[in-house]
């Protein structure tokens, strides 16, 4: 679907060269830091920017040419919540039914179970709604016109964690009923939730896979530590002399270790050797396999010497 | 009250005939990292407005770093340092003149700012450029070491890591142990529940009450749920 | 008209609506504009000095004369029977006007020819020049039409105005033709400018992008309400101007108003032209307001007659769209003419909507950058 995508903007490079695939009916995931690229490429793919380089297809249609036809087969969310805050509910949505040449009763079975959750708010303005019911109500107006396909982009930036779990839910309700997804993340919580995921940085695809595989190929033995004193149990870790990376993960720490192919058990007994001498008590080392965010981290080229 | 650097009792915030915030009550020890959790709406913004001195709360008390928010905000301003989301830093100021603007409000000296600002350029591994080019993690780890630059007593981070992916996020949060390491109080509130687990307390609103609050592993046993995460939907949403 | 272009209209009309302290500014800014320029051009020709010039005095000069002090804006301060004396009252600054009556001024107006007499303004001020000749000229008018009412049959006096010093000074100079095309151009332009650059601002923009609306769909469902806009604010400025200040409305109310109507289309195009050129509402402001009401209020001829510009800056009001559209106004306001007369200027307007609405489109991409 996207082959060899450039962009620049003046000396900046948004993209570099990006190709990937997405199958219909697939939830496809973009995970990457601000700054990846992630924006500029979901731009191309739904023709609001030309590539500077290679070309995209989008349902068959080519971006650049076929802008028309592609635009009436889209659903777009833009990464803030775009909607008129001085419109109410009902009205955003019919504007945005009607920009297509539709109406809200033509699409309605298709938004019910996200619309019918704001829909006692119907004469709100949307100013006034929580982030969890502006991400909603932008999801129904994306949505409205039964596109063929959806963008999303970051969808669910300042919204509480029950509605993210729920507007995911909903992702793949839309999904199962034959709809292709594409959706841009910086949380790998939620590039975990995808079919595939395309994992960027720095206008590049570092990997694409299924969310398990990826963690699956973390190339370093990898260890799960919790304890008491967190901070120094972290700052100490790192001054262990295999540390490879150490980083909080929820209630434990993860101890990359630099000895790839090494046996887990004898780094596993090393380490709690090196925490005991150091004072710990009651530390355990468990070795565990990697996860996306795992892998993500260990492939991200650290930014902060890059940035000066 | 000297270990104390927040105390809220029965603070209660009401506009019109909605409470947004009932009659909570709860403890901040001095060089603690908490966490104040709870779904949109459920009354968290409103309670820190009312702690950082925008918003005079309808009946109750509160003290930070002990001192009144009702009486003796003038005095409370300077001993807290505050960073949104929404709005941490201009955009169209460099990060030096940025942080003179900043160290100028918080009434440092010239050589106060100029020795911190070389330290903080320094830590942050930052070279000096007009704010809006950076990419938004490190605008957020440069307004946090900004809103520490008056050393308050307690620093208010609400939701500083929306939308900041993991390895910033991380990095994020080690700049919040440093100052916690340093004795500085960190209040956070965060959509991330994973994050949650990095707190040495929290609590979790549930329109306008305290559904929860204690150290996260506390809450773990006490509810029986293996992740901050099931907790938070199962009182955010109960079934 | 399609639904999806109506639906863009009634979302605007919301927008309009909703932002009830904006709307509330918008519709009494002509009211305000009218009597302030009123009371402020007023004020500015009292006691006007005056110079006669009376060969030969008799019952009809000196009842003329009588009318012009009656009136309080006219005060004689000297009375001569030759020219000669008044030259060097208006080199040292002394008199304003001067009225030379013909000798045998009463002869004149009862027997077979006209009576004549000259009107002679300084006009280094060209705004009081005009305010003060449209005054005397009305004083002669009002005196010529009673004392032909008495005497059962029409008599003639032939006012020969010569503005001294700025001769090519135009006949009739009054402000409400200018203020309506200043009303129009803030409501149209800028208020285009600024809703526009909005939906760039809130993101919206790009939604409406990605859909299949048109750029020419976006910009009309934009336009339209505000013309609609500026419609109701083109009738409070003249119903004010009629009602407060009395002005003159001679010509088709129908002709002015659809000339408005133009005239707003060309303001919406600079208006959309300008939002698309710009990033930010700010900025749009500043712009609009820099390309449209600066132009439209000080090189249009409304404060300073186009003759008494440097050549320069009069070939710079000839693409100044309020220009054209004061003449027009003025010409179907105060001299009671026609398209017959003012077909060309219509034509300029014309010509400048279909250029500007082109460029405006062209420059409106269906794309970000």
């Amino acid at each position: 679907m996207v082959q060899n995508a450039g962009k620049r903007f003046g000396k900046t490079e948004a993209l570099s060269g990006v190709s990937f695939e997405v199958n219909h009916g697939e939830l496809f995931g973009l995970a990457g830091p601000d700054g990846a690229g992630k924006t500029t490429l979901f731009r191309i793919l739904t023709t609001l920017v030309l590539p500077d380089t290679g070309s995209a297809t989008v349902l068959g249609l080519d971006a650049v040419r076929d802008m028309w036809k592609i635009r009436s087969r889209v659903g777009y969310m833009p990464g803030k919540f775009s909607l008129y805050g001085d419109l109410t509910v009902k009205e955003n949505l019919s504007f945005f039914a009607s920009v297509f040449g539709t109406t809200i009763e033509k699409g309605y079975d298709l938004i019910a179970p996200i619309y019918s959750q704001i829909e006692p708010f119907a004469e709100r303005r949307a100013d006034a709604l929580s982030g969890g019911m502006k991400q909603k109500l932008a999801l129904s107006c994306a949505l409205v016109h039964r596109p063929d396909i959806l963008f999303l982009d970051e969808p669910t930036t300042g919204v509480d964690a029950v509605s993210r779990r729920e507007f995911w839910d909903q992702l793949r309700v839309l999904r199962d009923s034959g709809l292709t997804i594409l959706v841009s993340t910086p949380y790998m919580d939620e590039a975990m939730r995808c079919d595939r995921v395309a994992l960027m940085q720095a206008g590049r695809i570092l990997e694409i896979d299924i969310p398990t595989e990826i963690g699956s190929r973390y190339p370093l033995p990898l260890f799960a530590i919790t304890g008491a004193e967190r901070y120094r149990l972290l700052l100490e870790l790192r001054k262990a002399s295999h540390a490879h990376s150490v980083f909080p993960f929820g209630a434990e720490l993860h101890y990359t270790d630099d000895r790839a192919g090494f046996d887990p058990e004898v780094i596993a007994g090393e380490l709690r050797e090196y925490l005991d001498y150091k004072g710990f008590a009651n530390v355990q080392v468990k070795s565990i396999q990697a996860g996306i965010e795992d892998s993500f981290m260990e492939l991200m080229p650290p930014p902060l010497q890059k940035a000066s | 009250m000297s270990g104390l650097a927040i105390e809220v009792v029965d603070l209660t915030r009401r506009f019109g005939g909605f409470t947004a915030v009932d009659n909570i009550s709860f403890e901040v020890a001095a060089g603690e990292v908490f966490g104040f959790l709870g779904a949109n709406g459920a009354g968290k913004t409103t309670a820190i407005k009312m702690l950082i001195g925008l918003l005079a709360p309808t009946s109750g008390k509160a003290h930070v770093a002990g001192l009144d928010v009702k009486t003796q905000m003038d005095q409370i301003r300077t001993r807290i340092g505050y960073m949104s989301q929404r709005f941490s830093l201009y955009e169209d100021l460099t990060v030096l003149e940025n942080i003179q603007l900043y160290g100028g409000i918080y009434g440092l000296s010239d050589a106060q700012i100029t020795e911190r600002s070389k330290a903080m350029l320094a830590s942050l591994g930052l070279a000096d450029d007009f704010v809006g080019r950076l990419p938004l993690g490190w605008k957020q780890k440069l307004a946090f070491s900004v809103a520490l630059l008056h050393e308050p007593a307690v620093v208010f981070l609400d939701e500083p890591t929306g939308g900041v992916d993991p390895l910033t996020r991380r990095q994020f949060w080690e700049l919040i142990y440093a100052a916690a390491a340093r004795g500085t109080t960190v209040f956070v509130t965060t959509h991330y529940m994973d994050e949650a687990e990095y707190c040495d307390r929290i609590s979790i609103m549930v329109d306008g009450h305290i559904g929860a609050i204690g150290t996260p592993r506390e809450l773990k046993e006490k509810w029986n749920v293996p992740t901050i995460d099931e907790l938070f939907v199962r009182l955010a949403r109960p079934a | 008209m399609s639904p999806t272009l109506l639906a863009f209209i009634v979302k605007e009309l919301r927008h309009i609506l909703r932002d009830r302290q904006t709307l509330t500014i918008l519709l009494l800014m002509p009211l305000v504009q009218v009597v302030l320029f009123g009371y402020a051009l007023r004020s500015d020709v009292r006691d006007v000095r005056l110079a006669i010039v009376d060969p030969s005095p008799d019952y009809a000069t000196i009842a003329l004369r009588d009318r012009l002090v009656a009136a309080r804006r006219f005060k004689i301060v000297s009375v001569s029977p030759s020219m000669t004396s008044v030259e060097p009252l208006f080199r040292q600054g002394k008199a304003d006007v001067a009225i030379a009556f013909e000798p045998d001024f009463a002869g004149h107006l009862h027997g077979n020819g006209p009576a004549k007499l000259l009107l002679a303004i300084d006009a280094s001020d060209p705004n009081t020049a005009t305010t003060m000749q449209a005054y005397a000229r009305a004083v002669i008018t009002s005196y010529e039409a009673e004392v032909g009412a008495g005497l059962n049959q029409p008599i003639r006096i032939i006012p020969d105005t010569r503005m001294r010093f700025n001769p090519t000074l135009e006949s009739v100079n009054l402000f409400v033709p200018g203020l309506i095309a200043l009303v129009l151009t803030l409501v149209s332009a800028l208020m285009t400018a600024i809703s526009l650059s909005r939906e760039k601002e809130r993101g919206t923009l790009e939604i409406l992008l990605v859909s299949p609306l048109r750029p020419w769909q976006i910009i009309v469902g934009k336009v339209l309400p505000y013309l609609g806009l500026a419609f109701a604010n083109v009738l409070t400025a003249l119903l004010a101007a009629w009602l407060i200040f009395h002005v003159p409305f001679r010509g088709s109310v129908l002709l002015l108003l659809s000339e408005s109507l133009l005239y707003a289309m060309v303001s919406l195009a600079l208006g959309v032209l300008v939002a698309s050129l710009t990033t930010s509402q700010r900025v749009a402001m500043l712009a609009a307001l820099l390309v449209t009401m600066l132009p439209s209020s000080l090189l249009s001829g409304m404060v300073f007659p186009i003759a008494s510009m440097p050549v320069f800056l009069q070939w710079v009001s000839a693409i100044v769209p309020a220009r054209w559209f004061i003449v027009i106004a003025r010409g179907i306001m105060l001299k009671g003419v026609g398209l017959d007369y003012l077909w060309r200027e219509t034509l300029v307007l014309l010509g400048m909507t279909v250029v500007l609405m082109g460029i405006a489109v062209r420059s409106f991409k269906p794309r970000l950058e």
